[in-house]
């Protein structure tokens, strides 16, 4: 860690700090209906959707109404992708998308996973980025938070049948939350050099026009960039308008888009914490949980920006210079294919492991090319559930699911009834918590054998030896938890993986957001028993480590064995002197 | 405690159907259109690419770097886009793994090729100038890279190193703030300004 890493990683975290407070406060009374300067557009949304805002919903038709609404999505979404020839904004005449990419697509944005296995400036039309890709990325944001605050309601009502209505949550967050955030982060970027237009590519003569091997002219994609770019970001989404993603200097032009990027994939995942805080009462549980995700996040900060800074061996051995050893600041040094020059190391590994930790999937660097270490601690943080600040709403409603589970084992351990936030926790909270943090490895392991089993599979591998099998596992465990990167050497753009992943992206969604839900209206059903003497704390430094514990554990008895296979070997493999692609 | 209502297909086909219309219509028509007529008042240079124009004819964006080969000009980052270095409407990296063959061979043919155009430089190779970027079209490269072809340029063009090296120097960004990103040198705009010289 440079000098450079370290006061980045402190102002970053001092930034993120400042905001949780207020933006939780205000989020918070966003969903109890006290923000309230767009009502008359929210009573016209309401009338026409013939929806009362009044009458609630059981917990049941909470969820059947967000898999509707979001089975509608998918197939609207679908539809624009396959019919964008005949639509209009589409001035490169791009053709319509296949039907095994487009559902993969449609399934990738509607669960907030921005997994993309196709390149947007030579696949997507305007209008399918604007009209398909970022009204998703906002919907699929709204849908994580509602369903976060189903869970909160869970806990802070007694006696209720109801947990909230989906129809009102969504339009709020939707309209005072995810929309003036973006619409100002996407200003901001528009100002810094984001593209923002809506014109043909624009042919530039080269400046060194007529020497071989190079074209004469050059092409440069256009587009509505910045309206994306910022949603992209704010909702954890992370499908990037250009192939390159956030790496694309029109998508992440100076050192400051990529500050401000990283701040707003924090953002809201951050400030929920505080917002629960508020909603049950007392502001501690709430820190509790943000010390529970800010921890394990900056260990793993520390850890990808020191691998990446140490570099890779069979550079130097090529003959280049790392700059190891010797600060100066001409030169990033440390290993620097697939990253650019203006983020250096530091800002490119500590925007991975954001990206990451939380679900959003969106790169300023290309992961497959990390060190295996650096690409480690990205592959762990995503298989950890996201609950490391995690996705909008879902990183706050997993970490849940593991708070449950670690005052459930404490509960063992000392003999009494777990309770979580004054509710007790019985069997079928217990049950559908297992079900929940279960379905998604068993999703990402299944589905990277099912992969590694067949040719289909193994025939998108690009690297030799365990990076390859990396890829897949990769693949698989993004897909599984909704984050949406990828060790993007892995051609993914086939029938195979399109509908496989898409399967996977599908169920790791809504295979926890339901069971989600059921725990909300059990818990919502349930009366509030008093503190007593024997009721464990668990806003304390002691259930902060037990709930990291508990995180820790279950992520790594699900992936140890994988992890040794790939990025493990592959580091022992290159720091030992390996240097051939032995299979 | 209010009774629920019974669940049933319409009530909640209805709602859905309607919302998803109007918030279509909100973030993906709404929003956007206002994003572009926003950007396109307050920042009409940087939200149509950051153009440079050279007697009127753009010649890139400022921000979009462009492949250079001849050793009369400044080289950028090796760029792995297809099917062309510096392909801007398809943007990508290597994903060439830490250990794959290809990435050591790459990188030794590009070690190979700068100490060939300046056989008597023996000043080491910065990783930045041999290493491709993540989007390859990464329009900069770290001012030990530039400091390393200021000899060769300096030859070729039959200047002065010293004059070269202001150039290097006025081309130079530092960190944003001072604290953010890495120091860089903009390759296109360098080259711009090393055809300027006269």
């Amino acid at each position: 860690m440079t000098n450079h890493a370290w006061s980045l990683l402190g102002l970053y975290l001092v930034l993120l700090l400042l905001s949780v407070w207020p933006l939780g406060r205000y989020i918070a009374a966003v969903m109890e209906g006290r923000v309230r300067w767009l009502r008359a557009l929210e009573r016209a949304i309401y009338r026409l959707c013939a929806v009362d805002p009044g009458q609630e919903q059981g917990w049941l038709q909470y969820a059947l109404s967000v898999l509707v609404f979001s089975c509608l999505g998918t197939l609207a979404l679908y539809a624009v992708q396959r019919l964008q020839v005949r639509l209009p904004l589409n001035p490169e005449h791009l053709a319509n998308v296949s039907p095994d990419s487009a559902l993969n697509t449609a399934i990738s944005f509607v669960t907030n996973t921005n997994w993309q296995g196709y390149a947007g400036e030579s696949t997507m039309g305007y209008l399918t980025q604007m009209l398909g890709l970022t009204v998703q990325n906002f919907l699929s944001a709204a849908v994580g938070i509602a369903v976060a605050m189903a869970l909160i309601r869970g806990f802070t009502r007694h006696g209720a049948l109801s947990i909230g209505n989906a129809w009102v949550d969504l339009t709020r967050v939707t309209l005072y939350v995810l929309l003036p955030l973006s619409l100002a982060f996407a200003l901001v970027l528009a100002g810094q050099g984001v593209i923002q237009n809506l014109a043909p590519y624009q042919a530039v003569q080269a400046l060194e026009a007529g020497a071989q091997p190079v074209p004469s002219t050059q092409t440069l994609a256009m587009g509505p960039v910045a309206s994306q770019e910022a949603i992209k970001m704010v909702g954890t989404n992370g499908g990037g308008f250009f192939n390159a993603n956030s790496a694309h200097p029109f998508e992440n032009p100076t050192p400051l888009t990529n500050l401000l990027q990283m701040l707003a994939i924090f953002l809201i995942p951050a400030a929920l914490t505080a917002t629960l805080g508020h909603l049950t009462g007392d502001a501690r549980q709430g820190w509790a949980l943000l010390a529970a995700m800010a921890i394990p996040f900056v260990a793993a900060a520390v850890l990808a920006i020191s691998a990446e800074q140490q570099g890779n061996p069979i550079l130097t051995g090529a003959g280049a210079d790392l700059n190891i050893g010797v600060a100066h600041d001409s030169q990033p040094g440390g290993n620097m294919e697939g990253k650019e020059a203006r983020f250096g190391i530091a800002d490119s590994a500590l925007f991975a492991t954001i990206t990451t930790a939380a679900s959003c999937g969106a790169v300023n660097a290309m992961h497959d090319s990390f060190t295996p270490l650096g690409g480690l601690v990205p592959l762990v943080l995503i298989q950890l559930g996201e609950v490391v600040f995690g996705g909008v709403g879902s990183g706050l409603y997993g970490l849940l699911l593991f708070a449950i589970l670690a005052v459930f084992v404490a509960g063992l351990m000392i003999g009494r009834t777990p309770e979580y936030l004054g509710k007790k926790i019985g069997p079928f909270e217990m049950k559908m918590t297992a079900i929940a943090v279960l379905v998604t490895p068993l999703l990402a392991l299944v589905g990277t054998a099912i992969a590694l089993m067949t040719d289909a599979g193994r025939a998108g591998i690009s690297n030799p030896g365990p990076q390859g099998f990396t890829e897949v596992l990769y693949a698989f465990s993004s897909a599984a938890n909704n984050n949406g990167s990828a060790f993007a050497g892995l051609s993914a753009n086939t029938p195979f993986y399109n509908v496989l992943l898409g399967v996977i992206m599908w169920f790791g969604r809504f295979g926890v957001i339901v069971p989600v839900l059921a725990i909300a209206g059990a818990l919502a059903a349930k009366q509030r028993i008093p503190v007593t003497a024997g009721t464990l704390p668990t806003h304390g430094p002691l259930f902060v480590g037990l709930l990291i514990g508990t995180v820790l554990l279950v992520g790594l008895l699900n992936y140890v064995p994988g992890l040794a296979l790939g990025p493990v070997v592959e580091h022992l493999l290159l720091w030992t002197g390996s240097f051939g692609g032995a299979q | 405690m209010n009774a629920l209502e019974p669940i049933t297909l319409s009530r909640l086909l209805r709602p859905a159907a309607t919302l998803l219309l109007i918030l279509t219509v909100l973030t993906g028509i709404a929003y956007p259109f206002l994003v572009t007529g926003l950007a396109q008042l307050a920042f009409p240079d940087q939200a149509n690419g950051s153009l440079i124009r050279r007697d009127g004819r753009p010649v890139g964006s400022a921000l979009i770097g462009q492949a250079f080969t001849g050793p009369g000009y400044f080289w950028g980052r090796p760029s792995a886009t297809a099917p062309t270095p510096y392909n801007a409407a398809a943007s990508g990296g290597s994903n060439l793994g830490p250990r794959n063959p290809a990435l050591r061979a790459a990188v030794a043919a590009r070690v190979a090729a700068l100490r060939a155009a300046d056989p008597g430089n023996t000043a080491p190779v910065p990783v930045d100038l041999v290493t491709a970027s993540g989007s390859g079209l990464d329009p900069h490269i770290s001012p030990a890279a530039a400091e390393y072809q200021v000899a060769r340029v300096a030859r070729v063009r039959g200047l002065e190193p010293a004059r070269l090296r202001a150039l290097v120097v006025q081309h130079t960004q530092r960190r944003q703030f001072g604290m953010l990103g890495e120091p860089r040198v903009s390759v296109l705009q360098l080259n711009l300004g090393l055809d300027a010289l006269r």
